[in-house]
């Protein structure tokens, strides 16, 4: 399960931003995971939960924002949701499509004191 | 209470040192591929049936990522190929890291100029992991299921090409290749896909002509 991994990298990033920010408690994290990442936002908090435990960042909420896959059309410039894969353009039929959001595997923020 | 702002991948360590990778290995004109699938797809059977086309034409080193066995490694070597084993135990991919540490080895190695990179077999979790390579494969078996580009969409956005594998199973399953093409092509418009057999050897010299060709445009060198 590579959640694991992920909340690994995930804790190290944390922790260097809390040291710069000399803080110790840390209260909430932020991420964005796109529709079309192989990560599973269930698995990763069970695998936060796991990794925090007995540690300074235990009790940490993790707020997972779900970016849905969405597309513009090179064609028309139309921005459309990608539903089910179907990568054509709704308004011209358009098939070069490029994703502008879905792929994201983000930290957004933390809150810590 | 601070609200600190880090606006950062998570994975940025890693495709900082698969950024790193590939300026290494692109100074040294080495081309890399790392191959994805799930367990059984046959990875390590087209390796093997590739090496023999390429063999006069490009100097070739293999690394082979296995959970816990380097019997893959093995079955490489026996073409007389470097090969470098790297077992992971419990990860379930490679990383850039892992790349990072066999690229001496690479380096040592005389003239390379085609690095054919092995994944452990897993359809999800290599899909995150950008280990430096210029060409992502995602090999498909016919036994599988047509659908299992809508299923493991990721995988399949990431690569470049797509190699339908054990195409002589076919008909004895309900596998339809027009729909797993059309599928993964939903997915990624831009996939490159072809079909092979490595039982039958169909399709295997077109894909391996295809590779020849685009490491030595690429970067390769003869
Ligand atoms: N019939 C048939 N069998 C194949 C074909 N390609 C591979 N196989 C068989 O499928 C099995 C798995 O092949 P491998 O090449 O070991 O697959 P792999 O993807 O390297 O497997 P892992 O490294 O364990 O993930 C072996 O028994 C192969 O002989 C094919 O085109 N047709
Ligand atoms: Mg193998
Ligand atoms: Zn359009």
């Amino acid at each position: 399960m590579h959640e694991m991994s992920i909340t690994k990298s995930m804790l190290e990033i944390i922790k260097d931003e809390m040291d710069k920010s000399k803080v110790s408690q840390l209260r909430s994290v932020r991420i964005k995971v796109g529709e079309l990442t192989a990560v599973e936002p269930d698995a990763l908090r069970f695998c936060f939960e796991a990794s925090t435990k007995n540690t300074p960042l235990e009790g940490a909420s993790l707020e997972i924002e779900e970016v849905p896959l969405k597309g513009k059309c090179r064609r028309c410039g139309n921005k459309f949701r990608i539903e089910a894969f179907v990568s054509r353009c709704p308004e011209c039929g358009g098939a070069d499509i490029e994703k502008i959001s879905g792929t994201e595997l983000d930290i957004v923020s933390i809150e810590a004191e | 209470m601070h609200d600190i702002s880090v606006e950062q991948k998570i994975l940025s360590k890693n495709d900082e040192l698969a950024g790193e990778n590939r300026e290494l290995l692109t100074s040294k004109k080495i081309f890399s591929i790392n191959m994805v699938s799930s367990p059984g797809s046959g990875k390590t059977s087209i390796i093997e049936k590739t090496l023999p086309y390429l063999k006069e034409r490009i100097k070739i080193a293999v690394i082979e990522g296995d959970l816990q066995t380097d019997l893959d490694a093995q079955r490489v070597a026996k073409y007389g190929i470097p090969v470098k084993q790297i077992t992971t135990g419990k990860a379930c991919h490679l990383d850039a890291h892992n790349i990072h540490h066999v690229l001496p080895w690479v380096m040592e190695q005389d003239g390379i100029g085609l690095l054919i990179i092995e994944n452990v077999g897993n359809m999800v979790c290599p899909a995150e992991y950008d280990l430096g390579e210029d060409m992502m494969i995602t090999v498909m078996s016919t036994t599988e299921g047509d659908d299992k580009p809508l299923k493991y969409p990721a995988i399949f956005s990431s690569a470049d090409v797509l190699l339908l594998n054990k195409t002589d199973l076919a008909p004895y399953t309900d596998f339809n290749i027009e729909r797993a093409k059309e599928n993964a092509l939903r997915i990624n418009p831009y996939l490159k896909i072809f079909e092979t057999s490595c039982r039958t050897g169909a399709g295997i010299k077109e894909w391996s002509d295809f590779l020849a060709q685009t490491a030595l445009n690429g970067h390769g060198k003869i």
